[in-house]
C-alpha cells in the first residue's frame, strides 16, 4: 500500500501549498498598493478558476458537454444578490418596482451586514443557497436534456442559458429580479476589509476571501473527483455501455454530476456577483460560457490544476498582460507608431493564442495530469509491454 | 427440478421485420458452463444483449434465479408487423437497465473489448466495486466511507492478485496486450461479485496457446467463485473441451441442443457449420 | 387584418433568411457532424464586408464580390481550424468552431471600434411597396422566392450532379465513401462553399430588413437558424427550410405580442423540446449507436 502512503502525503502537500498560497495572497494585498491591477486578476482569476473547475468536473471527468455554465452562474448570481441586498436598501435598488417583493436580507437577519458575523454568515449561507438553487434548477433541465448525447447536449444546455437569462429579465419578475436592472448594494469581496472604528481599512482581505471561497469548493470537488463516485464518472467518460455493465447507473450518476457542476457554477456565480459589485443578466452571456470552455481547453481536459493555472493566465492575460495592446502606442518620441495597437487588438491577439492552442496543443497546459504528477518520482518503466508475458 | 441461475422463455428480438433472435427458450444450471455457438450473424451477441438489458426483447421472457428479470410483448407498431411466435403468450412487461441487470449478479464480458482504456488497471477493477459499496456522494466525498473505500481496495487488489494482474496494477488499460485486455476485462466482470458470468467470444484473436490458458482459467474462475458461465465462443476445441452443454443458434433460431458429443453428431449442426467447420479445427 | 398580414410577411422573410443560414448548419453537420458555431459570424462578417466595399464601390457591384468573399471566407476557416482535427474526436473540432466564432467576433469588434455599422440600401431591395395594404419593403417579398428557387436549385445539385452524389456519400458514411475513392476533403470545401455563400446572400437580405450590425450581430440568427435546422430535421435540406419558415414565423409573431421578451426563450425552449421528443426532427434520418 505504497501508493496510499504516497497519496496522502500528496494530500497534506498540496494542502500545505494552497495554505502558503492564501497566507501570499493575504500579504500581497496589505503590501501593494490595493488598486493594482494584480488584485483584479487574483480575484477574478479565483472566481474563474472556480468555475472551469466546475466545468471541467462535467465536461473532463465525466464526459457531458454541457455549455450552460453561464446560465447556472446566472441563477446563483441572482439567488445571491436577491437574498443579501440589505433591507435597507432596497428601495433604491428596487425603485422601478417600487420596492422588492422580498423583505428580509440574510445578513439583516444575523446582525447586519456590518458585523462580521452577519457578513460572514449571511454571505456564506446565500452562497450556499445559490449553488442550492442552481443544483436544483440543473436536477429539472436535466430531467430531460442528459438523455440527450454530446453536441446536443451542449446545444440544448447553451439553449438553457439563453432561457434562463430572458425569464430573469422578465418584468412580471421584477419586484425579485429587478427586471433588466442590475442588482446592487449587496456585499462584496471589499466588504470583508477590517475597518476601524472612522470607516478606514485597517487590514484587507478582498483578495483573500475569494481564494479562501475557491480553495474550499475546488478542494471538494477535487474530493469528489478522486472519491469511488469520481471513478464512475471517469468510467461513463471512458465508455457508457462498459460504466453501465459494471453496474453504474447512468442516468443518476449524470444528473449527479450535472447537478454538482451547477451547484459551484451557481457559488462562482454568487461570488462573480461580489467580484463585479453587481448582477446584472446580459452580463452572463454564451460568450461567457466559451470563455470558460476555452480555459478547460486551454487548461486541458480533464486537469483541475490545469484549469485553476489556465484561469489565472487567461484573466491575467486578457486584464492585465495584453493591455497594452489596446491602447496606440508611439515609440522614438513619438514618430513611430506602433501598427495595429488600438481598442480590440487585445482580444484578437487573445482569440489568435486561444485558436493555436486549440489547434496545435491540443493537450493543454497539463493534458489530464495534475500539478502534482509531475513531482511524482517517476516509475520505472522496467516492465517490458509486451516482451515478459504473452496473456 | 434443478436450480436454473439463468433461464430464457421463448425470447425474440425482432428489428424492424428481421428477427435476430427467433424463440429462444434455454437454461443454465448453477455451476454450469454451457456455451452459445453459431455462425456469424446468427443472433448470439443479441440474445446476450437481451439478457443484460442492453436490448428490451421484442416478446418473451428472461429470469435470473426464478426471479423474471426481463418480460416483454409486441406493443404498439409491432404488434402489426410482428413475425415471430408465442404472441400473446406473455403479457407481463418487466425491464430493467443494464446496471439493473449487473446489480441482480450478471457480469458481462464484450465482443470487441471495452475497458476503461485511459484508466489504470487497478481502477478499472475498482470501478465495478462502486456498485455495491455502501455509501452516498457526500460520504464519498468527505470520506466518511474510509472503511468502505478500503475494503473496496482490498478486494480489487485481491482480485488483481488472483488474476495475476498485480504488477500492473499501475499501468493504462489500453497499453495492455490484447490477451491481458481480455482478462483483465472478465476480473474487471468478477468485481461486480456476479453469480452469472456471460462472456462474449472471451478467445477471440486468441492463439491456440493462449486459448488453452483461457479455457484452463474459466473453469479455475467458475471453481474459485462459484460462478455459472454462460458464453458465446467460435474456437471449437475450447467449447468441446470446456462446456457442460451447448446450445446452437442458426439465424435466430435454436437448431440443436445436448453435450458437446451429442452436438458434434448433429446433423443440422453439421449442415449450418458447413464450410466453417474446418475453419474452427485450427 | 392588415397587421396580420404585416407580421405573416416578415415572419415569412425571416424564415427565408434563416433557411439561407439553416441550410450552412445543416449540410456542414451532415457531413462532419459538427455544429459550425462559426456559421452565424460568417454571416455577421458578411455583412460587415458589405459596409466596407459599399463604401468605395456601388452596393450592386458589391453584392456578388460579398457572396463570393463569404464562399472563400468558409473554405478557408475549414482548411484552417477543422482540416488539422479531421481525425480528432469531435469535441475538440467544436471547440474549435467556438474559437473561430470568438476570432471572428473579436476581429470584428476591433476592425468596427465596436461600434454599430449601418449596412448600406441595396437598390430596390431597400425600396418600400404596400402589399395589401401592408407597407413593407421589396426585400420582405422577394426573400420566400429566392429561398424557395436556391433550395430547388441546391437539391438538384445534391441529386442530380456527380459532387452531389459525392455529398451525399459522404454524408451516410465517411469512411467507406474515402475507401470508393471520393476525394473527403474537395467535397467538405464545397459544403463549406456553399454553406458559406448562401449565407452571405442571407446577410444581404436580413441586414437589409435589420440596418444595424454589431459584432454579435451573427450570434443569434446563428443559433436560431440552428434551432431551424435541428427543428427540421439536422442533415436535411428541406426540413432546414421548413424549419426556418415555422422558427421565424414563429418569432415575428412572439416579438410582435407582449411576450416579446420570451421570443428567444421561446426558441430554444422548442429546440429542447424538440430534442428530447423527436431528436430527429421533422425529416431527419434514425441513426442508431451500435453496442
Amino acid at each position: 500500500m505504497l501508493q496510499k502512503q504516497n497519496n496522502k502525503r500528496g494530500a497534506w502537500i498540496a494542502l500545505l501549498c494552497v495554505a502558503a498560497l492564501l497566507i501570499l495572497v493575504m500579504v500581497l494585498e496589505n503590501t501593494i498598493k490595493p488598486t493594482h491591477m494584480l488584485f483584479t486578476v487574483l480575484k477574478k482569476g479565483a472566481v474563474y478558476a472556480l468555475v472551469a473547475c466546475s466545468m471541467n468536473l462535467l465536461n473532463g471527468f465525466t464526459g457531458l458537454f454541457s455549455l450552460g455554465q453561464a446560465g447556472f452562474m446566472l441563477v446563483g448570481a441572482y439567488t445571491y444578490a436577491i437574498l443579501t441586498i440589505p433591507v435597507a436598501d432596497r428601495d433604491a435598488v428596487y425603485y422601478l418596482y417600487n420596492g422588492s417583493a422580498l423583505k428580509f436580507s440574510l445578513p439583516d437577519l444575523f446582525g447586519g451586514a456590518n458585523s462580521p458575523v452577519g457578513l460572514i454568515l449571511g454571505v456564506l449561507i446565500a452562497l450556499v443557497l445559490a449553488g442550492c438553487m442552481s443544483a436544483l434548477i440543473a436536477w429539472l433541465i436535466g430531467l430531460p436534456v442528459l438523455r440527450l448525447k454530446s453536441d446536443y447536449l451542449a446545444i440544448a444546455t447553451l439553449g438553457f442559458g439563453e432561457i434562463v437569462r430572458s425569464v430573469l429579465q422578465w418584468d412580471k419578475l421584477g419586484p425579485v429580479t429587478n427586471g433588466a436592472n442590475a442588482l446592487k448594494n449587496f456585499p462584496t469581496f471589499s466588504s470583508f476589509n477590517i475597518k476601524n472604528a472612522s470607516g478606514e481599512v485597517i487590514f484587507r482581505l478582498s483578495a483573500f476571501v475569494p481564494f479562501l471561497l475557491a480553495a474550499v469548493c475546488i478542494g471538494i470537488i477535487v474530493l469528489l473527483i478522486n472519491s469511488s463516485y469520481g471513478r464512475a464518472f471517469k468510467a461513463i467518460r471512458e465508455d457508457e455501455v462498459a460504466a453501465e455493465a459494471m453496474g453504474i447507473n447512468l442516468a443518476q450518476h449524470k444528473r449527479l454530476s450535472f447537478c454538482i457542476s451547477s451547484f459551484f457554477a451557481g457559488v462562482g456565480g454568487g461570488m462573480f456577483a461580489m467580484f463585479a459589485n453587481q448582477a446584472q443578466a446580459k452580463t452572463f452571456t454564451t460568450a461567457m460560457t466559451y470563455e470558460f470552455l476555452l480555459i478547460v481547453v486551454i487548461g486541458g481536459i480533464g486537469s483541475i490544476s490545469g484549469s485553476c493555472i489556465a484561469s489565472f493566465l487567461y484573466v491575467a492575460a486578457s486584464e492585465w498582460w495584453l493591455r497594452f495592446l489596446d491602447s496606440e502606442t508611439y515609440l522614438f518620441n513619438g514618430t513611430f507608431k506602433v501598427p495595429f495597437l488600438r481598442t480590440g487588438f487585445r482580444m484578437v491577439v487573445f482569440s489568435i493564442i486561444i485558436m493555436i492552442v486549440v489547434l496545435f496543443f491540443r493537450r493543454g497546459i497539463m493534458g489530464d495530469k495534475e500539478l502534482f504528477d509531475l513531482f511524482r518520482p517517476r516509475k520505472p518503466k522496467q516492465m517490458a509491454k509486451a516482451g515478459d508475458h504473452n496473456g | 427440478m434443478a436450480e436454473h441461475v439463468l433461464r430464457l422463455d421463448d425470447v425474440t428480438m425482432q428489428f424492424g421485420g428481421v428477427v435476430a433472435v427467433n424463440n429462444l427458450s434455454l437454461e443454465v444450471n448453477q455451476g454450469e458452463i454451457v456455451a452459445l455457438i453459431g455462425p456469424n450473424g446468427a443472433g448470439k451477441t443479441t440474445a446476450f444483449n437481451c439478457i443484460t438489458g442492453v436490448y428490451e426483447p421484442t416478446n418473451g421472457q428472461v429470469s435470473l434465479m426464478g426471479e423474471i428479470i426481463v418480460s416483454n410483448h409486441p406493443q404498439g407498431k409491432m404488434k402489426e408487423s410482428y413475425a415471430g411466435e408465442n404472441l400473446g403468450k406473455y403479457t407481463q412487461v418487466v425491464s430493467h437497465t443494464p446496471d439493473q441487470i449487473t446489480q441482480k449478479g450478471i457480469a458481462r464480458t464484450f465482443q470487441n473489448i471495452r475497458l476503461f482504456s485511459a484508466l489504470t488497471v487497478f481502477d478499472n477493477v475498482l470501478i465495478a466495486k462502486h456498485m455495491r459499496a455502501k455509501q452516498n456522494v457526500f460520504s464519498a466525498t468527505f470520506r466518511f466511507n474510509a472503511k468502505e473505500e478500503r475494503r473496496m481496495r482490498e478486494e480489487a487488489m485481491a482480485l488483481l492478485e488472483e488474476q495475476n494482474l498485480v504488477h500492473l496494477k499501475d499501468e493504462v488499460a489500453g497499453s495492455l496486450p490484447y490477451g491481458l485486455q481480455r482478462r483483465l476485462e472478465i476480473a474487471r466482470a468478477l468485481a461486480t461479485d456476479p453469480k452469472l458470468l456471460l462472456l462474449d467470444e472471451p478467445a477471440a484473436g486468441m492463439n491456440p496457446q493462449e486459448t488453452q490458458e483461457l479455457t484452463d482459467f474459466i473453469r479455475q474462475t467458475r471453481d474459485k467463485y462459484h460462478l455459472t458461465v454462460f458464453m458465446i465462443e467460435h474456437h471449437m476445441d475450447l467449447v468441446m473441451q470446456i462446456s457442460e452443454r451447448i446450445y446452437v443458434l442458426d439465424f435466430g433460431k435454436l437448431i440443436a441442443k445436448g453435450t458437446p458429443d451429442q452436438v458434434q453428431n448433429d446433423q443440422r449442426v453439421i449442415e449450418a457449420y458447413l464450410g466453417v467447420a474446418d475453419d474452427a479445427e485450427d | 387584418m392588415q397587421y396580420a398580414i404585416s407580421i405573416l410577411l416578415s415572419g415569412v422573410s425571416l424564415g427565408g433568411q434563416y433557411a439561407l443560414i439553416a441550410i450552412g448548419y445543416t449540410m456542414v453537420y451532415g457531413i462532419l457532424r459538427l455544429i459550425n458555431f462559426a456559421h452565424g459570424d460568417v454571416f455577421m462578417v458578411a455583412g460587415l464586408m458589405m459596409v466596407y466595399l459599399s463604401a468605395s464601390i456601388s452596393p450592386l457591384a458589391a453584392l456578388p464580390l460579398v457572396v463570393i468573399l463569404t464562399a472563400l471566407l468558409g473554405f478557408v476557416i475549414e482548411r484552417a481550424a477543422y482540416k488539422p482535427l479531421r481525425s480528432a474526436p469531435r469535441m475538440s473540432v467544436m471547440i474549435s468552431a467556438i474559437g473561430v466564432s470568438y476570432l471572428l467576433q473579436n476581429l470584428a469588434t476591433y476592425v468596427t471600434g465596436g461600434l454599430p455599422q449601418m449596412y448600406p440600401d441595396l437598390p430596390f431591395l431597400s425600396k418600400s411597396v404596400n402589399i395589401l395594404g401592408a407597407p413593407t419593403k421589396w426585400v420582405t417579398v422577394v426573400t420566400p422566392f429566392l429561398v424557395v428557387i436556391l433550395v430547388i436549385a441546391l437539391t438538384q445539385l445534391i441529386h442530380h450532379t456527380k459532387i452531389g452524389m459525392a455529398m451525399r456519400a459522404v454524408a451516410k458514411d465517411f469512411e467507406t465513401s474515402q475507401l470508393m475513392g471520393i476525394k473527403i476533403n474537395s467535397v467538405i470545401s464545397i459544403t463549406f462553399i456553399i454553406g458559406s455563400l448562401l449565407a452571405g446572400l442571407g446577410s444581404a437580405l436580413y441586414f437589409t430588413n435589420y440596418q444595424s450590425i454589431v459584432p454579435l450581430s451573427g450570434a443569434l440568427p446563428g443559433l436560431r437558424a440552428f434551432v431551424a435546422a435541428v427543428f427540421g430535421g439536422i442533415g436535411s435540406i428541406p426540413g432546414a427550410v421548413v424549419g426556418a419558415f415555422l422558427i421565424g414565423i414563429s418569432e415575428t409573431i412572439i416579438k410582435g405580442s407582449s411576450w416579446s421578451v420570451f421570443s428567444d426563450a421561446f426558441t430554444f425552449a422548442l429546440l429542447i423540446v424538440i430534442l428530447v421528443v423527436k431528436p430527429t426532427g421533422l425529416f431527419g434520418e434514425k441513426v442508431t449507436d451500435k453496442v
